[in-house]
């Protein structure tokens, strides 16, 4: 469990987090988005005890991060952006040496078996120094999951990694966060769609936006969108469509694709489709544009904030 | 403790994968065997040309000295990458937010050095064992015990102000280079005033390291004060290293 309260940090006269609250339960994946130097990894570094903050509070695992730092840290796996490894040390010396250092039993089973888990156990005696960005990006991972924490906090745990470890590694978040308290970063936002149960989108130090994947998409879309396609000529098609009742606005492509907005809940697309027929076009496509994430993100991380305040 | 334990033998294995650190054995071992080499040699002539008095007894005074005065310029080369390297490549971020406590993680990395540099004291007993059973009266054995606990506390003094400054660099050049400065100020400069301000001299002869080693403990000598001065030396020395390591956090 993480609950944050109030969270502000400065580094000198630079504000990097400014009141940030929010809360992460058990069995959760959150997710936290943003542009480079929005306070992803400062919120981290508070998270985890690293660094203190300048003012509020934050509970991980039920302990506070100032004052009980260290229960905090015992239970807590972090993998840090830069990834920091040992290079001259093999990959299970690494691992048994944080194994002791959290003072787990048998540390060097401990290694191994969490080697297993994140798929290094081939490579278990090979030095980090030698072992590619992928695959030193396991090993962080590893080193965060040994103890077996009851919060997970990962940085950008996917970077590096390639496809087909982008999925295993996804999998492996999603299976930890069915019992575990995980909170990640990343600007990946398929990412954040795929495993997040929550997203946090965090600008400058604020969260923008915060809720689910699902709903992030449907409450920042004010109004619906449709585009179409004809065979040829698509002269005067945009009026054949703007006579349709319920279509707010057209914007035709040139292309012979016609976009159209109309207000949600009130779908317009098969009267569209029969006044197009009607005025003899040759209908080829009909398709609704869902807005991504990708753009959300962009909109709420524009500079104007028109579209915050929408939100807000 | 188990973590200053865990973290001190982190490093001591580390060193013997560095090439720095052989370096550092290699030419004080090296000397030292030519230092034992002149000893020997000068007890031989001095037997030899007897018939002034019996010859003196065999010392290894000389051979801790050296080493002393070895360890002031060469520590700092072992010194400088301790906790530097940790903040430059970014793993003391895993150090600072695993259970461990911010003078745990300096007192094992003194500890680690510590554990290497007595790695190196024990090889040289070699050199006391032999002179011993070389000469007839065998040597002074207590004075050897006095000189050989003299040394550890130099070297752990060394060792721990190394630490402190490795803490607060990223950079391991800029560390060995501020490391030589202290150890040469304690070593050398302190003592320099203390002839010239009068009774203000004691103050900087106390400060001075190299008096409390070779005019006492080098001797056989063991003073409350003396002790009590390497001890305030470590403590220093971790505490300024703990502090740097809690001023990175606030950064």
């Amino acid at each position: 469990m993480i609950k944050v309260q109030g969270l502000t940090k400065d580094y000198g006269a630079r504000r990097a987090v400014s009141d940030l609250t929010f809360e992460a339960r058990q069995g959760e994946v959150v997710g936290f988005l943003g542009p480079n130097g929005a306070g992803k990894t400062t919120t981290m570094r508070i998270l985890t005890g690293y660094m203190p903050p300048t003012e509020g509070s934050a509970q991980v695992a039920g302990f506070d991060v100032v004052e009980e730092s260290l229960e905090v840290r015992k239970r807590v796996g972090y993998l840090p952006e830069t990834v920091p490894l040992y290079t001259d040390m093999t990959a299970v010396e690494y691992l048994t040496f944080m194994a002791d250092l959290r003072r787990l039993p048998e540390a060097e089973d401990r290694a191994l078996e969490t080697l297993e888990l994140v798929g290094m156990d081939s490579r278990a005696g090979s030095y980090i120094g030698s072992l590619s960005k992928g695959m030193r990006q396991r090993i962080g991972l590893a080193q965060a999951l040994i103890h077996h924490p009851e919060v997970l906090i990962l940085d950008e745990p996917t970077i590096g990694l390639d496809p087909a470890q982008v999925v295993e590694v996804r999998n492996l978040i999603r299976e930890i966060g069915k019992q575990r308290t995980v909170l990640l970063s990343t600007h990946i936002l398929t990412e954040a769609q795929q495993i997040c149960d929550r997203v946090l989108i965090i600008n400058k130090g604020r969260i923008v936006a915060e809720d689910t994947p699902q709903n992030l998409q449907s409450r920042l879309v004010g109004s619906e969108r449709a585009s179409v396609r004809v065979r040829g000529d698509s002269d005067g098609l945009s009026k054949v469509i703007q006579k349709v009742k319920g279509v707010r606005s057209t914007q035709a492509h040139g292309d012979g694709t016609v976009e159209f907005q109309f207000s949600p809940g009130q779908d317009v697309r098969p009267e569209v489709a029969q006044a197009i027929v009607g005025a003899g076009y040759e209908l080829l496509e009909l398709q609704a544009v869902g807005m991504s994430l990708e753009e959300i993100f962009l909109e709420l991380t524009r500079e104007d904030g028109q579209s915050r305040r929408k939100e807000r | 403790m188990s973590n200053v334990w865990t973290i001190a033998r982190r490093e001591y294995s580390r060193f013997f994968t560095s090439p720095i650190a052989y370096v550092v054995g290699f030419v004080m071992l090296l000397t030292l065997g030519i230092m034992f080499a002149i000893t020997i040699l000068y007890f031989r002539q001095n037997a030899l040309g007897a018939g002034y008095g019996p010859p003196p007894a065999p010392d290894m005074s000389g051979i801790t000295g050296t080493f002393a005065f070895l360890s002031v310029l060469m520590l700092p080369a072992l010194t400088m990458r301790l906790v530097s390297e940790e903040n430059r490549m970014g793993t003391m971020e895993l150090l600072l937010t695993a259970p461990v406590r911010d003078w745990e993680l300096i007192v094992g990395k003194w500890l680690g050095g510590l554990l290497y540099m007595l790695t190196l004291l024990g090889a040289t007993l070699i050199y006391a064992f032999i002179l011993h059973v070389l000469e007839t009266p065998g040597i002074d054995q207590q004075q050897l015990l006095t000189s050989y606990l003299g040394l550890i506390l130099v070297v752990a003094s060394l060792l721990s102000l190394g630490v402190g400054v490795s803490a607060m660099f990223n950079n391991q050049i800029a560390a060995f280079f501020v490391t030589l400065g202290v150890f040469i100020f304690f070593w050398w400069l302190v003592g320099f005033p203390a002839s010239y301000v009068g009774s203000a001299g004691d103050f900087f002869s106390f400060l001075d390291m190299k008096t409390h080693f070779y005019d006492s403990m080098n001797q056989g000598v063991i003073n409350l004060s003396d002790l009590s001065y390497f001890g305030s030396m470590i403590a220093l020395g971790l505490f300024a290293g703990t502090t740097a390591v809690e001023v990175r956090r606030w950064g």
